[in-house]
Order: C-alpha cells, then sequence, then structure tokens
C-alpha cells in the first residue's frame, strides 16, 4: 500500500506506536496515509481502537510474521 | 470543536510499576485526544518529586520523613523483587534494553501532552511538601473537590 510518510516503531512496545502515530497524524494533512512498522503484537488491536475514538481511518493492517505494518488515514483535524 | 473526552486517574502508589501503568494510561489517553488530568496523592507524590535538590520540607519530622522517603522519578523501586534494589535495577536495565521510556522520560512526555499533575494539598501538607519540591510543569496542589469536580466529568476514572 503507498503511504505519505512511513513510522518505524521497530521493537518499541505498546504505548509507544500509538504515541508516535498520534504525534505524526497531527502534523499531516487530511488525506494522507501513514504506514506504522511495528513489532509490538497489540497493535493489531490498538491502531483499530486508536482510530475509532481519533475519527481517524484504520485502512490495513498486514501482519508478516514478525513485522506488522499498518496504514492509517487522517480523516480531519 | 466538541468538547474532548476527559479522562482522570488517581496515583495513589509511589511503586515504579503503578507508576509506569498510571503514566502508560494517561499518555495513551492524551494520544487519543481525551484531556487528561494526573492528581498525585501520598505515596504517589514521590513520583512528581524533584529528583535533585534539598529537602524543601521545614520541621524536623517532616524533613526526617522526606530524608527517608526521599522520592523523585528515578528512585521509585518495584511493588515486588525489588531485592534490596537489584530487582529495580535490573527491571530498569530490561526497559533500557527495550528502548523503554523511563518515568522520567513518562513525566516529560506528559507535560508535552498537555497532561495535567495535580498534586494532593492535603498529602502535601502532612507530609511537608511545598510546591517547588515538584518537578517544574506539575500543577499547583488542589484537593479532593478538584478531583471529583474532574471526575464527575470524566467518563473514565482511575484509581492506581
Amino acid at each position: 500500500m503507498k503511504a505519505d510518510e512511513s513510522i518505524d516503531c521497530f521493537g518499541l512496545m505498546c504505548p509507544m506506536p500509538i504515541i508516535k502515530t498520534a504525534q505524526t497524524v497531527k502534523r499531516m494533512k487530511v488525506g494522507q496515509v501513514l504506514e506504522v512498522v511495528a513489532t509490538d503484537k497489540g497493535i493489531k488491536q490498538d491502531m483499530p481502537a486508536w482510530c475509532k475514538t481519533t475519527g481517524n481511518e484504520c485502512l490495513a493492517i498486514e501482519d508478516k510474521g514478525e513485522e506488522i505494518k499498518v496504514y492509517v488515514k487522517k480523516v480531519s483535524e | 470543536m466538541p468538547e474532548k473526552e476527559k479522562f482522570t486517574l488517581v496515583l495513589f502508589s509511589g511503586d515504579l510499576d503503578k507508576a509506569l501503568a498510571a503514566f502508560i494510561l494517561a499518555t495513551t489517553a492524551a494520544s487519543m485526544g481525551m484531556e487528561v488530568t494526573m492528581f498525585f496523592t501520598f505515596w504517589g507524590l514521590n513520583v512528581i518529586k524533584r529528583n535533585e535538590g534539598p529537602i524543601r520540607s521545614k520541621g524536623i519530622m517532616r524533613k526526617m520523613l522526606n530524608i527517608l522517603n526521599r522520592g523523585g522519578a528515578s528512585r521509585l523501586k518495584l511493588s515486588k523483587f525489588n531485592m534490596l534494589g537489584m530487582g529495580t535495577w535490573m527491571m530498569k536495565k530490561l526497559m533500557k534494553e527495550s528502548k523503554y521510556p523511563s518515568i522520567d522520560e513518562f513525566i516529560e512526555m506528559a507535560k508535552d501532552m498537555g497532561i495535567k499533575m495535580v498534586p494532593c494539598s492535603t498529602s502535601c501538607g502532612i507530609l511537608g511538601l511545598p510546591d517547588d519540591a515538584f518537578t517544574d510543569g506539575v500543577m499547583s496542589q488542589a484537593g479532593a473537590a478538584f478531583f471529583l469536580a474532574q471526575a464527575r466529568e470524566s467518563k473514565t476514572t482511575l484509581f492506581i
């Protein structure tokens, strides 16, 4: 999947990938897509929950074994 | 803009593990767009005491108490398996190896995220802690009514 920005959360544990996501999404433009590369298994549940609460869209979660890629679309400011 | 959802928690404990749980939830809540208030009371005040500087309490009993109960985020101990500091040292080492933030770093993050950190005025009074005993960025002291007013408006309230 194509993304406008990517953040490396390799080896980071909860809640750091979520906090980094929030920080990055904050300075992105509406409609842009963020790729989060993480290893924390919890992100598969956490990112949809974060998106639901903040009103953003979790486009896809690609679980490649150790590495998990999550795509988040910024929906509103 | 719609009013932000509120999240309030009390940190009563001064244990490293419990403080960690409190800061994980507080910073995550802030990242989810919630307005977060952390209320520190009793042993929890140790978490936000300055790591350095003189003991600021007045009176011999309070001075002694705060020498024994020095506090500061970098001095917190695990609630279990402290083993004269060895267990805590190992836990901190493991956290560092996992690139996990320390409590000091969590406090900085909390400040950057606009989390309100409030010391309990009664505990401060009994333990003899003036406002400047706490790390920069901590708000001025407040009491039970302040906490309850915040808690009433919050969807989620925790006591740790």
